[in-house]
C-alpha cells in the first residue's frame, strides 16, 4: 500500500519490516525520527526486538558488534558527528566480518554548526570496509534496507544506507510499503555462522600475526570486489519480487549523450528533470546516478566512457585539499581507459544549499561548452 | 505539476498542512504527491516555509519552490510580507488565513478564509491562538480540486495529534466556504 511517509519513516519501516533483532542508537538531527519511530513501535509492541539505549553512537555500535557476533539481526542509524564518533567501531565491524546495516541521514560536518545535508560524514568513512548505498526517494530507502541486508549477510560485510537530510529524511512522498509475507519470502532470517556458541567457545578478533592479517585483509578485499556482482543479483530477485529495479549505476537518456551529468543522492532525480529540459532545446544531455559508492562502481563507468563524451560530476561534498570525492573517484576509475572522456567536477550544495534544476542545467551547459577545467573543482550555487 | 508554498508560524503546524495536502492527494487517486518542510532551527514563532508538489506523473524534482502556483498564508500578519508574493505565477491564487475579504488584484486570485474563527469554534488549540492548519487545508484541496472531501478528512484524522473529529469538521467546514466563495467569484 502507498502512504505518504518521510524518508525516516520508510527507514523505520525497513527495519521492522526486515525483522531486525537488536536495534542500539542515539538521536541526532536529522535522524532522531527514525530512533523515535523505532521507540514508539516498541513501545507499542508493535517491534518486536530489542531496544538498547545508548550515551553515545560509539556506544551504539559497539553493542552491535556484540548483538551481531552473537548472530542477531542488527541495525543502527545516524548523521554527521554522530557517524564520525562511531569512526574507529566501523572498522571493527567490518574486519569482524559482522553484517551490521546502518542509515546515515547526510548532514553537513560542523564547525561552524550546522543542521542541513551533504555527503562528506559518509564519504569521509570511504575506507572502514562498510559497502555504501545513496538514495534518491523515499521508496528507496525502505528498498535499499532490505536489499542492504541480503548483502550484508550474504558478504559478510557491513552496510551503510545513506540518504539527504531533509531533503528526503523529512520530506513526505508515496512509499509502497510492502507486505510482511512478501518481505518474508525475499529476506529470510539471519543464520550467522560465526555466532557465539556457547556449546563451543571461540575467541574473536584475537591478535593475529601479520600475515594472517594481510591474507584476512586480501581475503576482505576480494569479497568487496565481488559485491557489487553479488549486490546485482540481490537487486535482480528484489526487482523480482517487488517490480522495483535499482542499480550500482542508473544512466537515463546516455545513448547518444555528449555531456553526462554524474550525480548521487537526491539531486540525481532532480537531474533527470534538468536532462529532460535540456533534451527538449535538442541538447544531447544524459546523466548517471551513482547509487552505489563502495564497492565503487569502476568497471560500469568504464562502460560509458567515450572519447567524444564528457562527464561532469555534481558532488555534495569536498576533499579539503583536493576535489570533490565522487569526482576523484571517477576519473580514478577512468584512468588508462584509452580516449578516456573528460572529466569535470563541481561542487554544489554544501550544507543543504539547494541543487535547483536550473543550476544543473547551468553545469551541464557549461561543462558542454567546454568552458570548465578539468584540473580545479568549480564551486556553484543557486544564486536564489 | 502544481507548486505551493506554506507561509507560517513554528507552532502552528505549517509542515502539517503540506503533509495533509500531500496525503488528501495520494489517498484520492488525483496523481503523486511531495511535502517538504524548510527547516530552519525550529523555534515557536518564527516564520516558518513549507512547500507542496502535486502532479499527474512521478515528481522528479526535490529542490525548494522558487515560482508557487498557490501561497497559503496561515499567519495573517505575515500576509503583508513581500516574501509572500514572491515568485508566485501570474494567474496564481493567494489563499489567505483573515477575516477581511482582500482587495481584488489583477495579477493573482486571492481567497480569505477565516481560519481563526472555525478552528475556534470546533475548539482547536488555545483560543488564543487556535491550530488553523487544518481549516487552512481544507481551503486549500477545495480551491486547487485536488482531492475529493473523504479523502481530506481521512488525511487529517491521520495527521493530527489530539481532536480529529474536530480537525475534520474544519477542513470540512473551509472545503466547503472556499468553494462557495470561489464560485461566486467565477
Amino acid at each position: 500500500m502507498r502512504k505518504a511517509l518521510m524518508g525516516n519513516n520508510a527507514a523505520a519501516a525497513a527495519v521492522k519490516l526486515a525483522r531486525v533483532e537488536v536495534v542500539s542508537a542515539y538521536p541526532i538531527t536529522p535522524q532522531t525520527q527514525v530512533v523515535e519511530a523505532l521507540a514508539d513501535m516498541k513501545a507499542s509492541g508493535e517491534f518486536p526486538g530489542r531496544f538498547v539505549r545508548v550515551e553515545s553512537e560509539h556506544s551504539a555500535m559497539a553493542c552491535l558488534v556484540g548483538a551481531a557476533q552473537a548472530g542477531a539481526r542488527t541495525f543502527t542509524a545516524t548523521s554527521s558527528q554522530g557517524l564520525a564518533y562511531m569512526h574507529e567501531m566501523l572498522h571493527w565491524a567490518s574486519g569482524a566480518r559482522l553484517p551490521i546495516v546502518m542509515a546515515d541521514v547526510n548532514r553537513a560536518l560542523g564547525a561552524p554548526w550546522i543542521l542541513w545535508t551533504d555527503q562528506t560524514d559518509s564519504l569521509s568513512q570511504r575506507d572502514t570496509g562498510w559497502l555504501q548505498f545513496y538514495c534518491s526517494t523515499n521508496q528507496e530507502i525502505l528498498d535499499s534496507l532490505l536489499i542492504a541486508y541480503r548483502a550484508a549477510e550474504a558478504l559478510l560485510l557491513p552496510v551503510m544506507v545513506n540518504y539527504d537530510g531533509f531533503t528526503l529524511s523529512h520530506t513526505y512522498e508515496p512509499v509502497d510499503v510492502p507486505a510482511q509475507e512478501a518481505v518474508d519470502r525475499f529476506l529470510p532470517p539471519l543464520n550467522y555462522q560465526y555466532a557465539l556458541d556457547l556449546a563451543n567457545p571461540r575467541a574473536f578478533s584475537a591478535l593475529p600475526k601479520p600475515k594472517e592479517y594481510m591474507r584476512l585483509r586480501r581475503r576482505m578485499a576480494a569479497d568487496m570486489d565481488r559485491a557489487t556482482v553479488t549486490v546485482a543479483a540481490i537487486e535482480d530477485e528484489f526487482a523480482r519480487a517487488f517490480g522495483r529495479r535499482y542499480a550500482a549505476v542508473e544512466p537515463y537518456r546516455t545513448d547518444d549523450a555528449e555531456t553526462l551529468l554524474v550525480v548521487s543522492g537526491a539531486p540525481a532525480s532532480t537531474a533527470l528533470e534538468a536532462v529532460d529540459r535540456l533534451r527538449a532545446e535538442g541538447l544531447r544531455a544524459g546523466s548517471l546516478r551513482i547509487r552505489q559508492f563502495r564497492p565503487f562502481p569502476a568497471a560500469v563507468l568504464r562502460a560509458y566512457a567515450g572519447r567524444e563524451r564528457r562527464f561532469v560530476v555534481v558532488d555534495r561534498n569536498f576533499s579539503m585539499g583536493h576535489h570533490g570525492i565522487f569526482c576523484e573517484e571517477l576519473k580514478s576509475a577512468l584512468y588508462g581507459v584509452k580516449g578516456r572522456p573528460k572529466v569535470f567536477g563541481t561542487v554544489a550544495g554544501l550544507g543543504g544549499g539547494d541543487i535547483t534544476v536550473e543550476l544543473l542545467e547551468e553545469i551541464w551547459r557549461d561543462a558542454d561548452a567546454g568552458r570548465l577545467d578539468e584540473r580545479e573543482p568549480l564551486w556553484m550555487e543557486d544564486a536564489r | 505539476m502544481l507548486e505551493i508554498r506554506f507561509h507560517g508560524r513554528g507552532g502552528q503546524g505549517t509542515v502539517l498542512a503540506a503533509k495533509m495536502l500531500a496525503d488528501a492527494v495520494l489517498r484520492s487517486g488525483w496523481g503523486e504527491c511531495m511535502a517538504i518542510p524548510e527547516f530552519g532551527v525550529e523555534r515557536r514563532g518564527a516564520p516558518v516555509l513549507a512547500y507542496a508538489r502535486i502532479s499527474k506523473e512521478t515528481i522528479r524534482v526535490r529542490a525548494r519552490v522558487y515560482a508557487p502556483d498557490a501561497v497559503v498564508v496561515l499567519d495573517p500578519v505575515l500576509a503583508a510580507s513581500p516574501a509572500v508574493l514572491a515568485g508566485l505565477k501570474p494567474g496564481g491564487i493567494v489563499i489567505v488565513n483573515s477575516e477581511k475579504t482582500p482587495s481584488a488584484g489583477r495579477r493573482w486570485r486571492w481567497l480569505a478564509i477565516p481560519a481563526k474563527a472555525i478552528a475556534r469554534s470546533h475548539g482547536l488549540g488555545p483560543r488564543t491562538a487556535p491550530m488553523v492548519n487544518t481549516a487552512m487545508c481544507g481551503a486549500l484541496v477545495a480551491a486547487l480540486e485536488v482531492a475529493c472531501l473523504p479523502s481530506l478528512e481521512a488525511a487529517v484524522r491521520d495527521a493530527v495529534p489530539a481532536k480529529p473529529e474536530e480537525n475534520v469538521a474544519a477542513a470540512r467546514e473551509a472545503y466547503s466556504l472556499a468553494r462557495r466563495r470561489l464560485h461566486a467569484a467565477a
